[in-house]
């Protein structure tokens, strides 16, 4: 069983990166997977978060315990949730959004400009899909063809391409990352 | 009947609880729907409000939750399939209407997607603190059927089975879902329409002279007719007769009311749902419903792996409450655990069925979230003992 939170601050479309991931590992990877989000009197601009638990068993707990990855696109959302991190867990942050307030040995860390890129792109509203790209090519949860799938069903038409394109830009970057890794 | 294709949406989607049922009760053929939006149901009003018009249904947004009610009691006479939806102090508000709907055995359902309460309560978290309200919330002697999904696949199939049962008893049903299970997006599997077996109301094939609207068949239950097709309807709150006229005496109250209470729990058979597992050599079995008979599978699984003998009895329907089966498994095992997000509604319809032949244990959670399992496992092994 794998726990993801996707986290950020509201408008950024970190809800809608977690419906992705989940229908991505539900209706096209065959896996059980429950998406949950923090139902607060959050609004646009204050900390948000999506919770996925997947699982090769139907999921019965619904909701996250200790995460095993944890994605901060914003500087609040990283310290709201990151001591809650699993030991020897993944962090997935926004390079320009996420100052990392000390060094994190115990956690494997990927970081990427996600919403630079967007913005070089041309529109900073697809950050997400950057993101999503690079939480695939890094965290290797789901797979890339199930990713696209699952982004082609959850946009608007018009927007899919846009996306697919941003979902690639992320992707190769976290492929990229990991080869200089190697 | 079949569902009619054009209203249903089949093929595989990942949906939340709330999304699902509106999706249910499109499928299961739902027509009107008045609401008054309120959180954690607003969702369900949200997708249907959009869908309803393009299957040729009817959507009010009232100015409160008396009005829904009242518009669904108004809708179901004129032959429409309605449905509201609330939660919260939006299903106190409904309560008064609720019993006119019973008293006038108008088909209707009603979604409550509870909420942590009493009062506003915990407007955007669980609960599962209205499971006696739903049962005895309006004044009066009656009965109702209430039933309780714990994914957004049952979300479908519920609101479904809820129309039905409404139909077919002429009865308020209730889809007694949360907002944990509203929330929660998982996939949901639409079959085709041609899958989806639906209840067709029955109207009164005699003619306007001999027909009575109160006059019930051997099921207990009345035929209906439609405003306007040409029919004498008297429908009043007030104690009635055959007719429908108003008769204010203690004979006509005893036959009314004790039909309207009659036609449920004869029928009781044939409406209880549930799930049992693993109960005959149970030592103790957990008796749950909603979010909490999910949550407590890993406490089942843990206990028995340590060898515990736990039986399951998951109560799909929970009005009317399924007294012999608790019965007949109180005499041979030690308790029933218990889990609700209450301090103890539930659990007390289980004692009140065991009579004493074994302990009814409570797992209580005061609501805003759902059990930890550790909790249920305790209760389990606390139990055996």
């Amino acid at each position: 069983m794998i726990e993801i939170r996707i986290s950020g601050f509201g408008g950024q479309g970190i809800i809608r990166c977690g419906l992705i991931i989940g229908k991505a590992a539900s209706l096209y990877d065959g896996k059980s997977a429950t998406l949950t989000q923090s139902f607060g009197p959050e609004a646009r601009g204050s900390a948000c978060s999506a919770q996925v638990v997947i699982d090769e068993e139907r999921v019965l707990y619904p909701y996250i315990t200790v995460p095993n990855i944890l994605v901060a696109m914003s500087q609040e959302a990283y310290s709201k949730f990151s001591s809650n991190l699993k030991e020897g867990g993944t962090l997935l942050i926004d390079t320009d959004l996420v100052k990392l307030d000390q060094k994190k040995d115990k956690v494997k860390l990927y970081a990427i400009p996600a919403t630079r890129i967007a913005e070089e792109m041309g529109n900073k509203i697809i950050a997400n899909i950057v993101m999503l790209g690079f939480f695939t090519a890094v965290t290797k949860i789901i797979s890339k063809d199930a990713a696209r799938d699952s982004i082609s069903g959850s946009v608007p038409e018009r927007f899919v391409e846009l996306n697919i394109k941003a979902f690639d830009r992320g992707y190769e970057y976290g492929e990229n990352l990991l080869g200089e890794n190697a | 009947m079949k569902a009619d294709p054009k209203r249903v949406l089949t093929g595989a989607h990942y949906l939340d609880g709330d999304h699902a049922c509106s999706e249910g009760a499109l499928a299961a053929g739902c027509t009107f729907i008045a609401g008054y939006p309120i959180t954690p149901s607003t969702e369900v009003v949200e997708r249907i409000s959009e869908r309803i018009p393009t299957v040729g249904g009817i959507f009010i947004q009232m100015e409160d939750e008396l009005a829904s009610m009242a518009a669904v009691v108004g809708a179901s006479w004129t032959g429409a399939k309605p449905l509201t939806v609330t939660s919260g102090p939006g299903f106190s508000l409904m309560m008064e209407n609720i019993g006119l709907a019973c008293m006038l055995e108008t088909p209707c359902v009603i979604i409550n997607v509870q909420r942590g309460g009493p009062s506003t309560g915990l407007p955007t978290l669980t609960g599962q603190a209205d499971m006696m309200q739903v049962r005895w919330g309006s004044h009066g002697d009656y009965e109702i059927i209430a039933l309780s999904p714990n994914s957004p696949q049952e979300c479908f199939w519920y609101t479904i089975k809820a129309f039905n049962l409404a139909e077919r008893y002429r009865v308020p049903a209730f889809v007694m879902t949360d907002e944990c299970v509203g929330h929660m997006t998982e996939k949901v599997i639409i079959p085709e329409a041609d899958e989806i077996e639906l209840y067709t109301r029955r109207y009164t094939k005699l003619p306007p002279e001999e027909y009575l609207p109160f006059k019930p068949g051997p099921d207990l239950v009345p035929e209906m007719v439609r405003a306007g097709d040409g029919y004498k309807i008297h429908a009043t709150g007030l104690t009635h007769d055959e007719k429908g006229y108003p008769v204010m005496n203690w004979e006509v109250q005893e036959k009314l009311v004790r039909r309207l209470v009659d036609k449920i729990r004869k029928n009781a058979d044939d409406i209880i749902e549930f799930e049992e597992e693993a109960t005959d050599d149970a030592e103790v079995v957990v008796l749950s419903y909603g979010i909490s008979s999910r949550v407590a599978i890993p406490a089942i699984q843990k206990a028995r792996k340590e060898g515990i003998k736990v039986g399951v009895l998951r109560l799909v329907v929970v009005w009317p409450f399924p007294e012999k089966k608790v019965l007949e498994l109180s005499k041979k095992i030690k308790a029933f655990v218990v889990p609700e997000i209450n301090y103890g509604q539930i659990v007390l319809e289980v004692e009140r069925a065991a009579r004493g032949n074994c302990n009814a244990v409570l797992v209580p959670h005061g609501g805003g979230w759902v059990h930890n399992p550790e909790d249920i496992y305790k209760a389990i092994k606390e139990a055996v003992r």
